[in-house]
């Protein structure tokens, strides 16, 4: 999945159409607008071609939100869309408030969020609303702060109650249109003379911009994510070189000039770590010399504890990222390298294909606002569990080390002393399940994505049999590593509707005991049989051949596994079971 | 700006908007002779044309031309 580097004019996108796109994903979605929207699908189109995917969109004509919402026998409900772009305009907002006495004008932005809500609660699948630019109709002038009925008021307070909103609908995306809108000012988001001639509200230079951030969600929602930063060092984390420059002579710290630029550069990367990216550090430097600012430097934000794998070597950047994908096994496509030389990023650009490497402006002072504008690191899903990985990926570079001690596979496993806990879906876990089942592709039989809600559903239904796995060993918890979702078909058989498994923990045996957990929850049921699928993605070849492997046998494009004939093979994991599971 | 030098601008600005270059334009030239240019892709053309030219044109003007020619007439008069 290729992503932005620089954003596109209108016209190339729209000549995006000529590229062959047929052989990319289809996303299914729907757009209802309040004003006309033929650009912005054009925008979306073409935009979505740009990372690899088609969109296979319905317009509705516009104006017609109510209508397609409350009319169950709607085109809207017709299409069934994975995905439903809602797109009510800061301009109708404010024809509606117009046309209010000035003491109604006060409940505008309330009366609007439960319209939100009733159009969460009756649109299937995801949504994305865009949130409202605002537009300052200066009647109170500055006084507007103040004042509950003036227009801005009820804007700013209609933003923030959708942020609300949002925190409670699983399924509700806000799309920050107003965000867009600071970024590239007013002037540039709205053309007054075509908005009179059209009734279209955007401006065309705008339009990239706003289809690239709405594809940033889509995507996200689709599975398709940044996981890691790959950073360099020497002008790009610090001004000059260490090896020539030494501790004292690099730049970096408070104060005038350009050292402060690295300092909240720094800080910046410190967030995304934090919120759960994967910080991965490649350079060409002497290992200790490189490590020494993160040890010694008084004013480096980030130390060597927030650097999940830390590569240092005179080798070529290409060759390194190809080790830190193999240490981390996550896809190429989901790696960002900041680098600061040209070189270096042609280099991994041309023989990394997948990495998403930015331009980066020449001048460090630069760097931030330009990387705020591409908005790389876009996610569905946040939980607090987020920062404990680069913890574990810290450990997995350890075991890759003490593995290669062991000639025997068995001992290694045994002195790992692996303990995983086996529980069904509690509240608890919800959004760590959610957010498995979307950043799994390689591990992950039949790819299907959960959102929160759909796992809270799960949960509830009776007919549903949920499984999860975290794996414990001696050089610290893994986390949730693994999910299996078993639907009731009939009285004899259970379907494995999702299996998925984090790729750190391959080869630990984990296959084998998953299965003898599932096995023995059937059992215990009294099913017969269990079935299997594998529903091919681009990227989950490793497990084409898992149910034949795990001695399924294959029926047309199942596979099927009889319980009385299952021979349970030897592991070095110990089961600990909770909420009654197994 | 000679009438002719702006006529060549524009229509070298039609021919990659509409991606065809074998558009002729002349001042009697109208939205039906030419394939592709549509209530849509007349705004792409009205935009580009401001761009290249710098200017801004009315929203009077963009829904009263009847051809090329009184486009023209308005790019020369600004």
């Amino acid at each position: 999945m290729s992503t932005i580097t620089s954003f596109k004019s209108f016209k190339e996108l729209k000549g995006n159409f000529k590229r062959p796109s047929n052989i990319f994903p289809v996303v299914k979605v729907s757009l209802i607008a309040d004003t006309a929207s033929p650009f912005l699908a054009i925008a979306l189109k073409g935009m979505a071609i740009e990372r690899g995917l088609t969109l296979e969109l319905f317009e509705s004509d516009y104006n017609q939100i109510e209508r397609q919402v409350m009319d169950p026998g709607s085109e809207l409900y017709q299409f069934e869309a994975d995905l439903t772009i809602v797109f009510q305009s800061t301009h109708k907002f404010l024809e509606k408030f117009n046309k209010l006495k000035p003491e109604e004008r006060k409940c505008l932005a309330d009366n609007r969020i439960d319209f939100v809500n009733m159009i969460c609660q009756n649109i299937p699948g995801k949504i994305v609303y865009y949130n409202y630019p605002e537009i300052d109709d200066v009647v109170f002038g500055n006084l507007a702060n103040q004042i509950e009925e003036s227009f801005i008021y009820q804007t700013r307070k209609l933003n923030y109650d959708l942020m609300n909103l949002a925190q409670g609908c699983p399924d509700l995306f806000i799309c920050d249109l107003a965000s867009i809108q600071n970024q590239i000012g007013r002037d540039t988001m709205f053309d007054a003379s075509i908005y009179t001639s059209t009734e279209m509200i955007l401006s065309l230079d705008a339009l990239p911009l706003i289809a690239s951030r709405t594809m940033d969600l889509i995507c996200a929602v689709k599975g398709y994510f940044k996981k890691c930063l790959i950073l360099d060092l020497d002008n790009t984390l610090w001004g000059g070189v260490i090896g020539d420059d030494g501790l004292e002579g690099i730049q970096l710290g408070h104060g005038l000039g350009i050292g402060k630029s690295f300092v909240e550069f720094q800080q910046w990367v410190k967030k995304l770590q934090e919120r759960g990216v994967i910080l991965a550090i490649v350079s060409k430097n002497t290992e200790s010399i490189a490590k020494e600012p993160f040890e010694k430097h008084p004013e480096m934000i980030l130390r060597l504890e927030d650097v999940a794998v830390f590569i240092a070597n005179w080798e070529n950047k290409a060759d390194n990222i190809r080790q830190l994908q193999s240490i981390l096994n996550i896809g190429f496509d989901s790696m960002v390298f900041l680098d600061d030389n040209p070189f270096e990023r042609n280099m991994v650009r041309l023989n990394v294909p997948g990495v998403l490497v930015p331009e980066l402006p020449e001048d460090p002072a630069d760097y931030l606002e330009f990387l705020y504008g591409l908005n790389l690191f876009e996610t569905v899903n946040y939980s607090t569990g987020d920062k404990d990985r680069t913890k574990q990926y810290q450990a997995e570079a350890k075991r890759a080390l003490t593995q290669s001690k062991f000639t025997n596979e068995a001992e290694f496993l045994k002195s790992l002393n692996m303990v995983c806990e086996v529980e069904g879906f509690t509240k608890y876990i919800t959004p760590r399940v959610a957010q498995l089942t979307q950043r799994s592709n390689q591990f992950n039989l039949r790819t299907i994505r959960y959102s929160e809600g759909d796992i809270e559903r799960i949960q509830k239904d009776e007919g549903s049999h949920c499984f999860s796995f975290t794996l414990k060993d001696t050089f610290g918890d893994n986390g949730l590593i693994a999910v299996v979702i078993l639907k009731t078909i009939d009285e004899e058989s259970l379907f494995i509707d999702s299996w998925l498994m984090s790729c750190r923990v391959l080869k630990r045996g984990m296959e084998d005991f998953t299965l003898d957990t599932i096995v023995e929850y059937a059992k215990k049921a009294s099913y017969k049989k269990i079935i299997g699928e594998y529903i091919p993605t681009p990227k989950n070849e490793m497990v084409a051949d898992h149910y034949l492997k795990l001695g399924f046998e294959k029926m047309d494009s199942q596979f099927l596994l009889y319980i009385d004939a299952f021979k349970s093979k030897n592991y070095f994991i110990k089961k600990i079971l909770k909420n009654g599971k197994g | 700006m000679e009438k002719a030098e702006i006529l060549e601008r524009v229509q070298t600005i039609f021919s990659d908007i509409l991606d065809d270059d074998s558009i002729i334009l002349t001042s009697e030239t109208m939205a039906d002779d030419i394939e592709g240019w549509d209530s849509l892709t007349h705004i792409q053309l009205i935009v580009a044309i401001e761009k290249s030219f710098k200017l801004k044109f009315t929203s009077r003007e963009i829904l009263t031309w009847k051809n090329v020619g009184e486009m023209i007439d308005s790019i020369s008069l600004k």
